[in-house]
């Protein structure tokens, strides 16, 4: 195939993913009165505003960024030393943990979710940002340990011979000299366990019910509920909702592609 | 330190990854496949041990039963389609040369987005007033969700509107595993395009095909998002998913076990849905040429 002929297959394609989304942004621009004409006589950012407003979306996008970082932060702060100590202590069990893991993303979160709702309600996080965080870090570990103890791997073994002849200690190579090499890959798998953890609506509507703990697609999807069908705030919001991840995907879009693929080329 | 101190420093280093897994993944699976076997309805202070009492329920319901067939419909259509259409797309994507990175980055967009804004977007693009299906073609939209005929397929659409980008990014990793030479002697040799699409690349593009089958169907099957979104399941249970089913009966009805009972179907779908992907995967990694 010429690089002529691929373009013209994928504009369709682009045409199909993009004119949707461009029809949103135009919907969220739309003067609410006008929603009758077949086309807006000028653009507005009041549904924006609305949005931000009486939509408790605001809030809803700091609870999201609060769940979706600390998230991240916890599925790393487990994975990488379980990861490193796979890739390069010779751990007994490491390969069938890796096993389980996959195993384990493979479940229907569904099938977790009433011994999970009682667990929280028994230690009282029912309803609370970390009731989302705990489930959220472990569903993602088990990515986050397949990509890190790729990467690990995938650093010369020599690194760490030589670290530890130069006298440092298992932990100090690790932090020293492994973790600084292995940072593409744990900015890899951080990306993707936030985006996982910013999509995620099942837990998050099941865990949580103050409208004051919505996450973001929870705020989403209950839309409107309250309200006589505001399309021109609901397109609004979903832009909203949509930019952050738009900006991922676009300025990370290498790092993306490699994380969310490692799988597929080893396998 | 010696090699024992490593290995007991690295099960520490494991341990902690290992427990949270085993804790909020593990366990309470095991405790859904328990908690099946009883009939608990916390609001009635209702708690006892009822054997296979709720799947004998489940197998004369005809929502379930339907939850069911909704669920398999739409992981058959969705996935096929998703496949067909990743097909060229990953060509595409494997052979553009100049604005390769635009276009991939452009492609991971309705991937990356909350499976809420795609429905939610969705919903608005089908809207039967004001949605831009209604303004190119008055009539034709009316009400596609409010039909059991066609509900199910605008949640099998939005399916693949979102995740085709994703099936391509897999099988073009596929293509990019495949050695160059392989493609250029058989054109040296004469043979067409074509040929060399169903003779050479195929082929070798196996493996990534029935990756992508295995991790789509399973994410297909626990399908909750677009349906919670567009349709509710409704009208009626017309497109309501097994997740969905579940979902109501533990949260709504209150009613754990049969809602356990319900998840756990669904998971023993999933698990026979993976073993035989993972077969088919196993069958063929013989008779592939050595790297």
């Amino acid at each position: 195939m010429s690089p002529r002929t691929a373009w013209a297959v994928a504009v369709p394609y682009l045409a199909f993913f993009l004119l949707p989304l461009g029809w949103l942004a135009l919907t969220s621009l739309w003067p609410d009165a006008e929603l009758a004409r077949p086309l807006p006589s000028h653009l507005t950012l009041a549904n924006h505003v609305a949005a931000l407003e009486d939509g408790g979306l605001a809030r809803a996008v700091a609870n999201s960024l609060l769940v979706s970082g600390a998230t991240a932060a916890l599925a790393l702060a487990l994975a990488a030393p379980a990861a490193f100590a796979i890739a390069r202590l010779g751990v007994r069990g490491g390969r069938a943990l890796l096993g389980v893991a996959l195993a384990i993303s493979m479940f229907p979160p569904i099938a977790t979710a009433a011994p999970l709702y009682g667990a929280l309600r028994a230690i009282r996080l029912l309803d609370t940002l970390p009731a989302l965080i705990l489930p959220y870090a472990s569903f993602s570990l088990p990515l986050a340990l397949w990509l890190l103890t790729g990467t690990f791997r995938a650093l010369p073994a020599e690194l760490y011979r030589a670290a530890r002849v130069d006298g440092c200690t298992p932990l100090g190579a690790f932090r020293r000299v492994l973790l600084p090499l292995a940072a593409p890959g744990v900015a890899t798998a951080g990306l993707l366990v936030f985006v996982f953890a910013w999509n995620e609506l099942l837990f998050a509507v099941t865990f949580v019910t103050s409208p004051a703990r919505r996450t973001v697609p929870v705020a989403l999807a209950l839309f409107g509920g309250e309200f006589r069908d505001p399309w021109v705030v609901l397109a609004a919001a979903s832009t909203l909702a949509t930019v952050p991840v738009i900006a991922v995907a676009v300025l990370f879009q290498r790092r993306v592609v490699a994380g969310l693929t490692a799988g597929a080329v080893k396998g | 330190m010696s090699g024992t101190a490593e290995r007991r420093l690295g099960a520490a280093l494991v341990a902690p990854a290992g427990a949270a897994l085993a804790v909020v993944a593990l366990f309470p699976l095991v405790a859904t496949a328990w908690l099946s076997l009883r009939h608990r309805v916390p609001v009635l202070g209702q708690d006892r041990f009822v054997g296979l009492a709720n799947y004998r329920a489940l197998a004369a319901d005809a929502r379930f039963w339907g939850a069911l067939e909704n669920t398999a419909y739409f992981t058959a259509l969705a996935v096929t389609l998703e496949l067909l259409l990743a097909v060229p797309l990953a060509l595409a994507l494997h052979h553009v040369s100049r604005g390769r990175e635009a276009l991939r980055a452009a492609v991971l967009v309705p991937w990356i987005l909350p499976t809420v804004v795609a429905a939610k977007l969705w919903a608005l693009l089908l809207q039967p007033d004001l949605g831009l299906v209604a303004r190119l073609w008055p009539g034709g939209a009316a009400a596609v969700l409010a039909r059991p005929a066609l509900a199910l397929h605008a949640a099998i659409l939005v399916d693949v509107w979102k995740t085709t980008p994703f099936v391509a990014l897999l099988l073009l990793a596929g293509l990019q595993s495949i050695p160059e030479d392989l493609a250029r002697a058989a054109r040296v040799d004469g043979a067409s395009p074509l040929r060399t699409f169903r003779s050479i690349t195929l082929p070798l593009l196996r493996p990534a095909v029935l990756l992508a089958l295995l991790f789509r169907s399973l994410d297909a099957f626990r399908v909750f998002d677009v349906v919670f979104v567009l349709t509710g399941g409704g009208p009626g249970h017309t497109t309501e998913p097994l997740s969905l089913y579940a979902y109501k009966t533990l949260l709504r009805a209150g009613s754990f076990g049969l809602g356990a009972a319900i998840s756990l179907v669904t998971f023993l779908c999933v698990v026979a849905i993976g073993l035989a992907w993972l077969r088919a995967l196993g069958e063929r990694s013989p008779r592939e040429p050595p790297p």
